[in-house]
């Protein structure tokens, strides 16, 4: 006899609502992963979420969780003094590659030097979307944006920020992993490892990164097909996926 | 008969506001280090640990201000200090606390400016402390010590205030104040009632999710919640204090606040030795502003003079407040130079003959 | 005989889904929704194994997925 089993629903960590995001926006991807290791790791009582400034300040609409908004780019600093206030609970950051890598560099950097115990989910998609399609410090040289018209450009912009590269040389960081979410493997990987992280921070293990690469269509001026083609072809040659610290081992039996 | 002599701890004004704070039951403190206040930081470095509680020296001002928005959000009674140019960091989260009604305590220990200025006192941090440093309408509790003692007082005052009324409060101090050491009796501070556990976020556990922002998009919101900070700053008004000092018969009232109204104060009671009827009206709250009592002073036909250390700040307030019956003048003690009770009776005396 | 549900109201056109469905039975409809997107459709549900990869690509979670075991029939 044939038996149908439900194998797949949006999680009820995630709120029942239309999104805010464009279509083929990968931040709509993002969101679902980190509601469904959430939901079955059992936290979403105990989860405190910081919303950060860019197209996902609106995280807080579509997940069940207590959140905090903070101001552009403060988002580790918010999480560090709700961690050390109310160190049992799991907090974690969303933020995107103008918060967390130029104006809120200061503080991912230190958040990730002291080793905080929480987990932050970096979305970079290499431009700045809520604002319209600015330079990010993740846009790749030759993409033209709102404020490099002409394409970035090395000499007077610099090289777009690998940031799990640099994160993961910080002494604090106890996991860092780029992943992506352009097809279903990735997408399966993408999971593990926000569950790793979660799992770090519930382990008492220290700070956990996970890099997402993303597709911003609008603001790329591409198709979400064509956008997403781009996150494989472009943008994983120059932020390649992997592990880049994972000190876990070395905490299990402390 | 036995005679209690309360106990008495001989400190600096810095070390009067982290014992202050921590008898407040303070759990937490973000801070960077910047001169004056660096005894905060370096006495909650370890008081944080030994209350149960945890401390960071952020990576800036703007980190610790930040972490304090956090903490706080968590409904934890929290603390961050510094002075002035730290100050300015910290207006962007010092506007979002305030619109997001968060129970912080800030202190500012004044020192020169504008710019990188001196690590001398000052007092020209009082628009900044009074208007909202940073952007939109709000207004946070400004407590204004003058003594170690003050220093200890209302710092625990402040805790309780911020919670009460949701609102960031700000105890403003300055270099005179916190380098100085005198005597203070500590006591223990009124039982908390803080009703955080009503709105702070601790996870959504057996309730509906709760969300700390300051952004209000839907139609309507931004005008509602406005107008609900607005209603909120009318009922702080209940929290008003000053010193009024020899100021029943006076015929020129001297208006100052923090270290120079003690300084003014001596002045006052030298040239009162002398017969001189002066007086000294000290607000204790800069804001919400003691209007009320300054224009019954200026009903009696008094005359103002502001006594401050900058270039004019509160003497405008106090303009306001007796507009309808009289004006103030106004001498500055220039920041930079450190003001003693003999530079004042020349300007006062002045006043005085009209 | 696995099957997808779609929420068409929730649909933005993104075609991503399409890029991922190992059956290649997910296309562009000629439909469009209320907020004025062109909705996705399934060609022939039949072909559906179940395997959830457009749900999981899809950034809207609009896709619910119900696998059909079909067990061996012995001839």
């Amino acid at each position: 006899m044939a038996q149908e089993t439900l194998v797949f629903e949006p999680s009820k960590v995630l709120i029942d609502r239309p999104t805010h995001y464009c279509p083929g926006c990968q931040h709509g991807t993002a969101h679902r992963i980190v509601a469904e290791v959430i939901d079955e790791l059992e936290i979403a009582g105990k989860t405190i979420a910081i919303g950060s400034i860019g197209c996902s300040v609106f995280l807080y609409n579509y997940l069940n969780v207590d959140a905090v908004e903070s101001p552009h780019g403060r988002a580790p600093a918010v999480a560090t003094g709700v961690k050390r206030a109310r160190p049992d609970k799991v907090v974690f950051t969303y933020q995107g590659d103008g918060d967390l890598a130029s104006i809120g560099m200061a503080e991912i950097m230190h958040a990730a030097n002291r080793g905080e115990n929480i987990t932050v989910i970096f979305v970079n998609n290499t431009v700045y979307g809520m604002t319209g399609g600015q330079m990010a410090p993740t846009t790749m040289i030759g993409q033209s944006t709102t404020t490099c018209p002409g394409g970035r450009c090395a000499e007077r912009e610099g090289l777009p920020i690998r940031m799990s590269e640099i994160i993961a040389m910080l002494g604090g960081v106890t996991y860092c992993e780029r992943v992506a979410v352009n097809n279903v493997k990735n997408i399966n990987k993408a999971k593990k490892a926000v569950k790793k992280a979660f799992q770090c921070q519930l382990d008492g293990n220290g700070f956990s990164f996970v890099e997402f690469v993303a597709t911003c269509p609008t603001n790329w001026k591409m198709s979400p097909v064509k956008a997403n083609e781009r996150v494989g072809e472009e943008l994983l040659p120059y932020f390649p996926l992997g592990v880049y610290a994972d000190k876990l081992a070395d905490k299990e039996g402390k | 008969m036995s005679s209690k002599t309360p106990k008495r701890i001989f400190i600096k004004g810095n070390e009067a506001i982290a014992h202050g704070a921590i008898a407040a039951g303070c759990k937490c403190f973000f801070g960077y280090p910047i001169t004056p206040q660096n005894d905060i930081p370096e006495m909650m470095s370890t008081a944080m640990f030994e209350a149960g509680g945890d401390f960071v020296q952020a990576e800036s001002e703007v980190a610790a201000v930040n972490m304090l928005l956090g903490s706080c959000a968590a409904g934890i009674r929290s603390l961050t200090s510094s002075s002035s140019p730290g100050m300015s960091l910290k207006q962007e989260a010092i506007s979002y606390m305030a619109g997001s009604e968060l129970p912080a305590v800030l202190v500012n220990m004044n020192r020169g400016g504008p710019g990188l200025g001196d690590i001398g006192p000052a007092q020209g941090d009082y628009y900044q402390s009074t208007r909202g440093g940073g952007h939109g309408d709000y207004r946070l509790l400004v407590l204004a010590p003058a003594t170690c003692q003050e220093a200890y007082d209302l710092t625990m005052d402040a805790f309780d205030l911020a919670f009460e009324y949701r609102n960031p409060v700000l105890i403003l101090g300055d270099a005179i104040l916190g380098q100085m050491k005198e005597p203070i009796i500590p006591h223990p501070g009124k039982t908390p009632k803080d009703k955080a556990e009503d709105w702070c976020l601790t996870g959504n556990q057996g309730r509906e999710k709760r969300l700390i922002k300051s952004l209000f998009l839907e139609e309507g919101a931004l005008a509602d919640q406005n107008r609900h900070l607005m209603a909120k700053y009318e009922r702080m008004k209940a929290e008003v204090r000053y010193e009024a000092f020899e100021t029943a018969d006076a015929d020129l009232v001297i208006c100052a606040y923090g270290s120079v109204a003690r300084i003014a104060k001596s002045a006052v009671r030298k040239l009162r030795a002398q017969g001189k009827k002066v007086g000294l009206f000290r607000p204790i709250t800069l804001f919400p502003f003691p209007d009320e009592p300054l224009l019954k002073l200026a009903l009696e036909g008094k005359r103002f003079l502001t006594i401050e250390q900058n270039c004019g700040q509160m003497v405008d307030d106090v303009r306001l407040a007796i507009r309808t019956k009289a004006d103030s003048e106004f001498f500055g003690v220039m920041p930079g130079e450190l003001p003693n009770p003999d530079d004042l009776e020349g300007p006062i005396l002045k006043s005085l003959e009209g | 005989m696995s099957r997808i549900v779609i929420r068409e109201d929730r649909c933005k056109g993104c075609l991503l889904c399409t890029t991922v469905c190992p059956q290649e039975i997910i296309v562009q409809s000629d439909r469009f929704n209320q907020q004025g997107y062109k909705v996705v459709a399934v060609t022939n549900m039949d072909d559906c194994i179940g395997c959830a990869s457009c749900a999981k690509i899809c950034p809207d979670f609009c896709i619910t997925v119900y696998k059909t075991k079909t067990s061996k029939v012995k001839e």
